[in-house]
C-alpha cells in the first residue's frame, strides 16, 4: 500500500468534480488517480495488495441519503448505487418480484461483505485473477498492458471460457451483475454533464487487446442508480462453487422466465463465473422463446449458450457444467410457484 | 453437561472451561506480536518473484527515499550467520536453505530482502518499491517435472530408518484370491495457523528476547543462539499464546535469526509481521505425496499381502520425509507385508511437519484401498476391519498397549445410522443430491519425550505451575491446571499455570501430539515431589513413597479421594512442621525407553521423542473411527459433507471439552483436507499461485453442519503415567479416504487424488 489523500465528499457534484480533476488523457479508469470509495471491499483490498495505487480515495458513502433508495413499487425496480447488498437481498419485494436479484446477492461474498458491500461497487469489482491480484507476477496484460499473460498456461481452474481474447481471460467475478443484464437493467450515471442513462449491458467491457479497460466508464462518472423493467417473479439465480458460502461461482445462471399458457413467450439468460464480462446468452434465449418447455429443450439452449466457449487446460470443465447449470436453472425456473 | 462438555466417562477428567477462555475471548491473551516493544523498528519482507536462479541486482533509491526507511538489508549486507543443520540431523533448522547468504534464489518467495523503517506502513511501501533484476533458470516444480531426482528415503533421512517388511509379500500377492493395486495422490496444504508467522526482536546487552509464535520454545533459543553464535543463555523465547501451529512451527525457520540480527546491528528492538502470502513460502508446508498400495486378500476378506510405495516432494537442499509406512504397514493383520519410501527432489522450499505428518497422505492411500478391497469382496468394509483387527502388529509381532479400534467402529458406526446404509453405490439419494456413506480408521502414534517442571505450593494452597510448554490453542494451560489440582488435592481457581516461555523449565516440542502425555506426567511427578517434602515433615517415620501415594489431597477439597482417605494431610501443620510457607520442587521426567542423553538433549532444545511404532516391546496408538455423510448434486456436481462422526479412543482423557474441541477441529480439517484444500503451483514457474485465504479454500461454517465426537473410555497402563495418547493429530487422519469412501457410495465413481472438486465428479 502506498500513501494516498482521503476526502469525503457530501454531494454528487463535487464527488464528479473531485474525480474529473484527477482524470489524465489515456489512462485507463482503473489507473486514475482519484478512485471512489463506497463499501471499499475490492478498492482497499487491491490497494493493500499494490494492484491499484491511487494518489487519492474519494469517499462517496456520504451520498447515500440520497442514493441508497430502494423502489421497487412500480412497473420497474429502481436501485440505489449505494444502498447495501445485504439490504437489497432482505428486501420483501425483492425476494418476491425478483428472486434471481435477490439471490444473486444473497449467495455473493460473506455477510460481512454484503453488510459494506455497494450494489454499484459490486458491479465493479475486479477479476480475482491470482496472476492479477499478485504484482509480483509481471505478465498481466490488465495490469501491465503488453506484458502477456501468466494465465493463459499458468493454473486457470478459475479462469473464463467466453468472451476470452489472447490477451486475458480473467474471470469477471460478480453474481449481480448477471441478474442486471439478463433482465435488461438500465444505469443512471451521474457525471460533469448531469446524468445520463445507460443500458447495463454496455457497462462491461469484453477485453479484446485493451484487458486494463474494463468498463466504459469515463473517470469522474459514477453510477447512482440501477433500473430493471417488468416484473420477473419466475426468476432464478443458480450458482455452483466449491464450497457452500464465500465463495465465487464456478458457474452461475440468472435465469428469467415469462410463461404464459404452457408457452415460453419471454426468457432471460446469464451467465457468471464462465466468463470475462457479465454474459448474456441471447442464443439460449433465441431458443427458448415460444417454445413449450422440456428437458430437451432446456439442453438444447444450454448447448447454445456454451457454443462459443474455449477452455483451456485446467478450466475446460467449466463448459460442461456451465450447460448443466443453466439446464438446471431453467428446469427450476419453470417449476416454481408463483 | 452440554455437547461441548460431554459427561465424562470411566478414566476421564472433568470438562472443565478453558482456562484461558476470558483472556481470550476479551482480547487480552497477547500473543507474539502484540507485545509491547520500546521504540521499535519495523521490518516488512522482500521475496523472489522466481523460484531458482540468481539476483542480478536490486533496485533501491526509490524505497530508500520513502520516509522513514532506515535500512534495506539484502544479501550485500546482510547480517553473517552461522549454519544450523536439518532438525532431523541434530539441527534446529526446519530447512537448510539459508536466505540473505548469496545471490542465490533456491525457492519461490525466498526471503531475498528486509525493510527496515520506523513505521510498518513505511516497511511495506518501501518493500513494494524494491525493484529485482533476476537471471531466471528453469526450476523442476514438482514430480512429472523434467530435473527432478529420485531416491530411497532410507539412507539419506536421519529419521527414516527401515522401510518396514515382514514374510514374502511377492509370492503371497502372486497367490492371494482377491488383489488389489491402486494408486492415489495428496496435493501441496499449508497449515495457515490464524497468527501470522510474526517475530520482535529486542536486545538488552547481550540478551536477546524473542516473541515469537513457536511450537518449541528451547528448539528456536538453542537454533537462533547457534545461528547467531552466542550462548543459549543469552537467548529468551517468549510467547505464552500460539494462535495454532500445526506443526508450522515446530522447528526454526530462517526469518527469526535474521531479524535478530539486524536488531543487534540496529540496536533497537524490530518487529516483523510477514504477510499471509509471504508465510507459504517463508514457512514449512506439507508436500505432495504419491502412493501405490497392492492389497492381496483371501476371500474371508483376511489380508495376506500388503505393499506401500510412498514417493514424497522435497527441496533440492533437504531429505525431508513423512514415511508414514511405519503405520501403514501395521494397522491390520497381515503376514507378508512390503513397502518403500522415495524422496522426489525439486526446486523448492523444504516441506515440514504438518498436522499427523506421515499418517494424513499414508491412510489416504491404506483406508481407500481398504474400502475398494471390501468393494472387491462384497463385504461391509467395517466387517473387513474387525477381520483384520490385531493387538499384534505384523512386522516385529510386538503387542498394542492397547487397541479400541473396532469399539470406536461400532460405537461410531451406531451414532451414525451405519446400518441404514442401502451398500450398493447410487442407490441413495434425496432430491438433487446423491447420498453416500463412508468410513475410515484413524489412527495416531502415542509419543512422549522427556520434560521437566517446577511446582510451587504456598500454605494457602495457591499453588504455581511452570513448565515450557505451548498453548497452540489445545488446552495446555487448562489440563496442567486440572493435572496439578488433582495431583495436589488444592482446587482449580487456586493454580496458576506458566508456560510458553523458554526461561522455564524445559518442555518438548509441540508437535506429535505428545505434550499432554510429556508435561502433565512431568507435572505430575513433580507434584509427587511436593506431596512428599509435606510428608515426610508430618510423619518422619513412615515409607514415604506409598503413603505419599495413599495419601491424596493435600488440600482436602471434598469432592478428591482425600475427604476418603483415612488420614489426610493436613496442610497448615505440615507447613508448621517444615517451618516453611513454600514448597518448591523441580524435577525432570522421561518417558520408558527414551536414549541416554535425553535430558542433555532436553536442555538444548532437542525433543527425544519416543513411542508409537518404535518401541522396543511394544506398540502404541490412539485410534478411532469416522463415518461420513456425503451429498453430491447430480446437476452441479457439487459435493458436500453434511455429517461428520468420529469415535476415538486414547486414553485416559485428561478433560473431555478441549479433547472434543481438538477432535471437532481434526475433522473439519480432514474434510476440508479431502474436498478444499490444496496449494497450486505454477508449474512453469514453481511458484504458488493461491496463496492466499481468498484462493486456499477452507471450510466455512456453512459447510460443516454436523460434526458429532463420541469419546471412547479406555485405560492404559503401559505408556506413560498420564496415562494419556495424544489426539491433537488423531481426527484428521481418516477423514480424507472416509470422504473419497463416501463419494464412491454416492456415484459409483473412485477418486484417487485429494482434494476432490466437481469437476472429478462424472455422475
Amino acid at each position: 500500500m502506498r500513501p494516498f489523500s482521503y476526502q469525503r465528499v457530501t454531494d454528487p457534484d463535487m464527488a464528479v468534480q473531485v474525480l474529473s480533476a484527477a482524470a489524465a488523457a489515456n489512462n485507463p479508469l482503473t489507473k486514475a488517480a482519484a478512485q471512489p470509495l463506497a463499501g471499499g471491499t475490492t478498492l482497499i483490498d487491491l490497494m493493500k495488495l499494490d494492484v491499484m495505487r491511487p494518489a487519492a480515495i474519494v469517499d462517496i458513502n456520504p451520498l447515500s441519503e440520497g442514493w441508497s433508495a430502494v423502489d421497487p413499487g412500480g412497473e420497474s425496480l429502481r436501485l440505489g448505487a449505494l444502498a447495501k447488498m445485504s439490504d437489497v437481498a432482505a428486501h420483501d419485494e425483492i425476494q418476491r418480484n425478483y428472486p434471481v436479484v435477490a439471490n444473486s446477492l444473497k449467495l455473493a461474498a460473506s455477510a460481512q461483505l454484503r453488510n459494506m458491500a455497494t450494489l454499484g461497487g459490486n458491479v465493479m469489482q475486479r477479476t480475482r485473477c491470482s496472476y492479477f491480484r499478485d504484482v509480483s507476477y509481471e505478465n498481466c496484460n490488465k495490469r501491465n498492458p503488453g506484458s502477456g499473460c501468466a494465465a493463459m498456461d499458468g493454473v486457470n481452474r478459475m479462469h473464463a471460457v467466453l468472451g476470452t481474447s489472447d490477451q486475458c481471460i480473467a474471470t469477471y467475478p460478480g453474481d449481480f451483475a448477471q441478474a442486471l443484464i439478463a433482465l435488461d437493467a438500465s444505469i443512471e450515471i451521474t457525471g460533469r454533464s448531469g446524468t445520463r442513462s445507460m443500458p447495463f449491458a454496455e457497462l462491461h467491457k469484453a477485453p479484446g487487446n485493451t484487458p486494463e479497460i474494463e468498463t466504459t466508464l469515463q473517470p469522474g462518472e459514477l453510477i447512482s442508480a440501477f433500473v430493471i423493467p417488468g416484473r420477473w417473479p419466475r426468476s432464478v439465480y443458480l450458482k455452483a462453487r466449491d464450497r457452500q458460502s464465500y465463495e465465487f461461482a464456478l458457474s452461475s445462471a440468472a435465469v428469467a422466465l415469462d410463461v404464459q399458457d404452457g408457452t415460453i413467450s419471454d426468457a432471460r439468460v446469464a451467465l457468471g463465473g464462465v466468463a470475462t464480462v457479465p454474459w448474456r446468452a441471447r442464443e439460449a434465449e433465441a431458443l427458448l422463446k415460444g417454445q413449450r418447455f422440456d428437458d430437451a429443450l432446456a439442453q438444447r439452449a444450454a448447448d447454445a449458450a456454451f457454443a462459443d466457449a474455449r477452455g483451456r487446460q485446467h478450466n475446460g470443465f467449466k463448459i460442461a457444467l456451465g450447460k448443466r447449470v443453466v439446464a438446471r436453472a431453467l428446469q427450476q425456473a419453470v417449476t416454481m410457484e408463483i | 453437561m452440554t455437547a461441548a462438555a460431554p459427561e465424562p466417562k470411566a478414566n476421564m477428567g472433568q470438562p472443565v472451561p478453558r482456562y484461558d477462555a476470558v483472556a481470550k475471548v476479551t482480547g487480552r491473551a497477547t500473543y507474539g506480536s502484540d507485545m509491547p516493544l520500546d521504540n521499535p523498528a519495523y521490518a516488512f519482507l522482500v521475496t523472489s518473484a522466481i523460484s531458482k536462479g540468481r539476483i542480478n541486482s536490486f533496485e533501491l533509491d526509490d524505497a530508500k527515499r520513502v520516509r522513514g526507511v532506515i535500512d534495506i538489508v539484502t544479501y550485500q549486507n546482510a547480517p553473517k550467520l552461522k549454519e544450523s543443520k536439518l532438525f532431523s540431523n541434530g539441527g534446529y533448522a526446519g530447512t537448510t536453505i539459508q536466505p540473505l547468504k548469496s545471490a542465490d534464489v533456491a525457492h519461490d518467495g525466498e526471503i531475498i530482502a528486509v525493510v527496515v523503517a520506523e513505521s510498518y506502513e513505511a516497511a511495506r511501501e518501501a518493500a513494494n518499491r524494491v525493484k529485482v533484476s533476476y537471471t531466471a533458470i528453469t526450476p523442476a516444480a514438482s514430480f512429472d517435472s523434467p530435473g527432478t531426482t529420485k531416491a530411497a528415503a532410507k539412507g539419506q533421512n536421519g529419521q527414516f530408518k527401515e522401510d518396514p517388511q515382514v514374510g514374502d509379500f511377492a509370492k503371497a500377492f502372486d497367490e492371494a484370491e482377491v488383489k488389489l493395486t491402486a494408486s492415489y495422490d495428496t496435493p501441496t496444504q499449508h497449515h495457515n495457523p490464524m497468527e501470522l508467522f510474526s517475530t520482535s526482536c529486542v536486545w538488552m546487552g547481550d540478551d536477546l528476547v524473542i516473541y515469537e509464535p513457536s511450537q518449541y520454545v528451547y528448539g528456536l533459543k538453542n537454533g537462533v543462539a547457534e545461528q547467531l553464535g552466542i550462548d543459549a543463555d543469552k537467548v529468551r523465547v517468549v510467547n505464552p499464546y500460539v494462535g495454532g501451529g500445526f506443526g508450522s512451527r515446530g522447528s526454526m525457520t530462517p526469518r527469526t535469526a535474521i531479524i535478530a540480527g539486524i536488531a543487534r546491528r540496529l540496536n533497537r528492538p524490530i518487529k516483523l509481521v510477514p504477510t499471509r502470502d509471504q508465510g507459504f513460502t517463508i514457512a514449512t508446508y506439507r508436500a505432495e505425496t504419491r502412493h501405490e498400495i497392492k492389497l492381496g486378500a483371501s476371500r474371508d476378506g483376511k489380508l495376506v499381502a500388503l505393499r506401500h510405495e510412498g514417493a514424497e516432494v522435497s527441496s533440492r537442499a533437504d531429505p525431508y520425509c513423512v514415511g508414514g509406512t511405519k503405520t501403514t504397514t501395521r494397522l491390520y493383520a497381515c503376514p507378508n507385508v512390503d513397502s518403500l519410501v522415495s524422496i522426489v527432489r525439486a526446486d523448492r522450499n523444504t516441506p515440514g511437519f504438518m498436522r499427523s505428518p506421515p499418517e494424513v497422505p499414508y491412510l489416504f492411500a491404506l483406508e481407500s484401498a481398504m474400502d475398494e478391497l471390501a468393494v472387491k469382496l462384497n463385504m461391509d468394509p467395517v466387517e473387513l476391519r474387525r477381520v483384520n483387527d490385531t493387538i499384534n502388529e505384523p512386522i516385529g509381532g510386538k503387542p498394542y498397549t492397547s487397541r479400541a479400534l473396532m469399539a470406536c467402529f461400532d460405537e461410531a458406526a451406531k451414532a451414525f445410522g451405519w446400518a441404514q446404509r442401502s451398500a450398493a453405490p447410487k442407490s441413495m439419494s434425496d432430491g438433487d443430491w446423491l447420498i453416500g456413506y463412508g468410513c475410515a480408521a484413524t489412527c495416531y502414534p502415542t509419543q512422549m519425550a522427556p520434560s521437566a517442571a517446577r511446582v510451587r505450593l504456598q500454605r494457602d494452597g495457591r499453588t504455581r505451575v511452570e513448565i515450557a510448554g505451548h498453548e497452540i490453542g489445545t488446552g495446555a494451560y487448562t489440563i496442567i491446571a486440572q493435572t496439578a489440582s488433582e495431583r495436589l488435592g488444592v482446587p482449580l481457581e487456586k493454580v496458576s499455570v506458566f508456560i510458553g516461555d523458554s526461561d522455564l523449565p524445559p518442555a518438548p516440542v509441540a508437535g506429535g501430539s505428545n505434550s499432554t502425555a510429556s508435561t502433565c506426567s512431568a507435572v505430575m511427578m513433580v507434584c509427587d515431589q511436593v506431596r512428599q517434602r509435606l510428608f515426610k515433615a508430618l510423619m518422619p517415620n513412615e515409607s514415604l513413597t506409598d503413603k505419599a501415594k495413599e495419601t491424596v489431597g493435600i488440600g482436602q477439597t471434598p469432592t478428591t479421594q482425600a475427604a476418603k482417605s483415612d488420614r489426610p494431610l493436613d496442610l497448615e501443620k505440615a507447613f508448621d512442621a517444615l517451618g516453611v510457607g513454600v514448597v518448591e520442587e523441580y524435577g525432570e521426567w522421561k518417558p520408558e525407553g527414551a536414549p541416554l542423553d535425553s535430558f542433555k538433549a532436553m536442555h538444548s532444545g532437542h525433543a527425544r521423542l519416543v513411542g508409537g511404532a518404535a518401541m522396543k516391546d511394544k506398540i502404541a496408538y490412539a485410534f478411532g473411527a469416522e463415518f461420513v455423510e456425503v451429498r453430491v448434486n447430480r446437476f452441479t456436481h457439487e459435493i458436500r459433507c453434511p455429517r461428520l462422526v468420529g469415535a476415538f479412543a486414547a486414553g485416559r482423557i485428561l478433560n473431555p471439552r478441549t479433547a472434543r474441541s481438538q477432535l471437532m477441529g481434526g475433522l473439519i480439517w480432514g474434510m476440508s483436507s479431502a474436498l478444499l484444500e490444496a496449494t497450486e503451483i505454477d508449474e512453469r514457474t514453481a511458484r504458488y499461485v493461491n496463496d492466499n485465504f481468498a484462493d486456499y479454500l477452507v471450510p466455512v461454517n456453512a459447510d460443516v453442519p454436523g460434526v458429532e465426537v463420541i469419546l471412547i473410555s479406555e485405560q492404559d497402563d503401559h505408556i506413560n503415567p498420564a496415562g494419556a495418547k495424544g489426539l491433537g493429530e488423531l481426527a484428521n487422519v481418516g477423514t480424507n479416504a472416509a470422504i473419497c469412501n463416501a463419494i464412491y457410495h454416492a456415484t459409483g465413481q473412485r477418486i484417487r487424488k485429494l482434494p476432490v472438486r466437481l469437476e472429478n465428479i462424472e455422475v
